[in-house]
């Protein structure tokens, strides 16, 4: 070490604060900027918004002249617009539930603890910094696509559509909030798993292995409940039409926001419970 | 100052601590000891409430860790276990904690500096070798200027120069009149930096004492003996909590028994003694001492010792 004198001083530190939530939040900024992944996922999640619906819209406007007008009606300029959102939500999990269970996998949950000992605005804190993250990242990336991908299908009359006409605003700026909570929903899910593996695995399980599971059940069970899946409730906030056995987009968006709601106040008790 | 009262711990039908109580004051130097597994990490997690005990309490300068309005200003801690995110570098984990209490980026770069991390504090910290690693705790320990420092084996990993320097650092923040404690397997490093000591095995407490009590203590149990009749003085003084170590060719070191007791025994069977000598104890046989049902209990075929 730097020194080899017979006594050490510790140069005293002249003003003493004290815990507070702009502070923790700004030490889980420090934290989730620090980190490599974050810049991956998020890079990665903002990019596929974009990327895929840009793809698929050239490829439809080079096969449009091909397709029946049967097919052609199964093609929404919107849905095509938006279908980044379904990439998207898989890194944007990914790094909620890193976020997280990243602390307990290294350790750094006992440094992080030992700062904040009441423990719950440190879950505040996280939950917070990622969500404005993913907005200031994922509302440009949702507007990108949608207008970049309108540009691309210009030569198509019918498939054009305005962002000011009704429900496009909202569905587009709604495909960034669904991504966004579908963030909340795994970060929580990775503060209750503590295991990255286990976080990532309990999160595609509920939004990719369940949804086509009710298609085992008898067809009126499944269009009892699958409208209540967190996967499909959510969905509905970002899709312009709405089936029998849809929500609407409020009531699907309200019961999303539960899930997401049961998913933090468990975390919330199981963090203030548990030993680190 | 950190006072534990009847502190006690279970992971599932383990007991990990049982039944602590403790005082460790300010000023000086207090070292925890006890052999590996003993309890020692599970008391110090306690102490910062990472893990919530099953009975009983703990205080850091008279609250519970977790109701301190700013906890890195009261203590400072370096836990065994490593605490840092591995792809976090150094300087952003230092920062990280500072921010939770205000603590300017000078002040970091301050501790840095101060634990001969700078050229590496923008690396990555999974790179860092286990001494590498215990600097980084240690600047996190004393980011906050906390009046209570507690340092989970810290001379781990580090080269002769490092262990100095923490030697000289513990005594320096002492005689700051802050409160220190250090936990450690070797008595050694204790022998040199503690003046007071806190002894467990098996997460009960052994002793709570000064070094040279500590030391006086042991060594009144230790008595060399030289006699013709070795073997019978053998078979007269046995029992349950007295062991033999054959020193050399008519000499037998009696431990668990005191000098006068030897002696009495001895003139009881009519046995003569050519030496009776109360034998000064270091500090690591006075630990070796005080440990050894905990030991013996642990590794049943200890070469150490012979049986009686």
């Amino acid at each position: 070490m730097s020194s080899l004198s017979p006594t050490v001083r510790i140069p005293r530190l002249e003003s003493h604060g004290r815990v507070s939530f702009p502070r923790v939040l700004l030490s889980e900024w420090t934290k989730l900027r620090s980190v490599r992944s974050t810049a991956w996922s998020l890079g990665a999640g903002f990019l596929l918004t974009i990327a895929f619906p840009v793809i698929f819209s050239f490829v439809l406007s080079a096969h449009w002249g091909q397709m029946k007008p049967g097919e052609r009606a199964t093609h929404s300029s919107l849905e095509v617009a938006l279908a980044g959102v379904n990439v998207a939500q898989l890194a944007i999990a990914v790094l909620g539930v890193l976020v997280i269970t990243a602390e307990y996998s290294t350790g750094s949950s006992r440094s992080t603890l030992t700062a904040v000992p009441k423990r719950l605005p440190v879950l505040w804190a996280k939950l917070v910094d990622y969500w404005l993250l993913s907005l200031v990242l994922m509302i440009p990336a949702v507007l990108v696509s949608f207008f970049v991908t309108q540009a691309i299908l210009a030569r198509h009359d019918i498939l054009q559509t305005s962002f000011t006409a009704p429900g496009i605003a909202r569905c587009v700026l709604c495909g960034a909030l669904y991504v966004m909570m579908v963030g909340i929903f795994a970060l929580a899910i990775g503060a209750c798993v503590r295991n990255t593996a286990g976080g990532i695995a309990t999160f595609a399980g509920i939004f990719f292995v369940l949804p086509p599971l009710m298609f085992t059940l008898p067809q009126s069970w499944n269009n009892a409940i699958s409208q209540y899946l967190p996967s499909e409730a959510g969905r509905q906030i970002f899709s312009l039409q709405h089936g029998a056995h849809t929500l609407t987009p409020l009531a699907g968006g309200l019961v999303f926001a539960a899930y997401c709601a049961a998913a933090v106040a468990l975390a919330a008790f199981l963090l203030a419970r548990r030993d680190v | 100052m950190i006072e534990a009262r009847n502190l006690t711990k279970d992971y599932g039908d383990k007991r990990a601590v049982d039944g602590l109580s403790f005082t460790v004051e300010p000023g000086v130097v207090t070292g925890f000891l006890g052999p590996n597994g003993s309890g020692k990490s599970t008391t110090m997690r306690l102490i910062l409430g990472l893990d919530a005990p099953t009975a009983g309490d703990v205080t850091v300068n008279g609250k519970h860790y977790r109701d301190h309005a700013a906890p890195l200003h009261e203590v400072g801690a370096l836990l065994e276990a490593r605490s840092v995110h591995t792809g976090r570098s150094a300087y952003n984990h230092l920062l990280g904690l500072a921010q939770t209490h205000g603590i300017p980026k000078s002040r970091v770069l301050e501790m840095i500096d101060l634990v001969g991390l700078h050229e590496v504090a923008r690396k990555r910290a999974g790179q860092f070798s286990l001494g590498m690693g215990q600097r980084l705790g240690i600047a996190a320990a004393l980011l906050g200027d906390p009046k209570t420092v507690m340092l989970d084996e810290p001379v781990n990993g580090l080269d002769p120069e490092g262990i100095h320097w923490i030697r000289n650092l513990l005594k320096g923040l002492a005689a700051e009149g802050r409160t220190v404690f250090v936990s450690s397997h070797l008595m050694s490093e204790m022998a040199l930096t503690a003046e007071h000591l806190i002894v467990i095995g098996r997460g009960k407490l052994i002793a709570d004492t000064s070094v040279e009590e500590f030391v006086a203590r042991a060594s009144q149990k230790v008595v060399l003996v030289r006699s013709p009749e070795l073997e019978r003085l053998r078979t007269t003084l046995s029992a349950p909590d007295v062991t033999f170590v054959a020193v050399e060719n008519g000499a037998l070191e009696v431990h668990g028994l005191t000098a006068a007791q030897v002696g009495d025994a001895a003139a009881a069977a009519g046995i003569a003694l050519h030496e009776l000598t109360p034998q000064q104890a270091s500090l690591e046989e006075a630990f070796m001492e005080l440990t050894r049902e905990e030991l013996e209990f642990g590794h049943k075929d200890e070469p150490a010792e012979v049986a009686a």
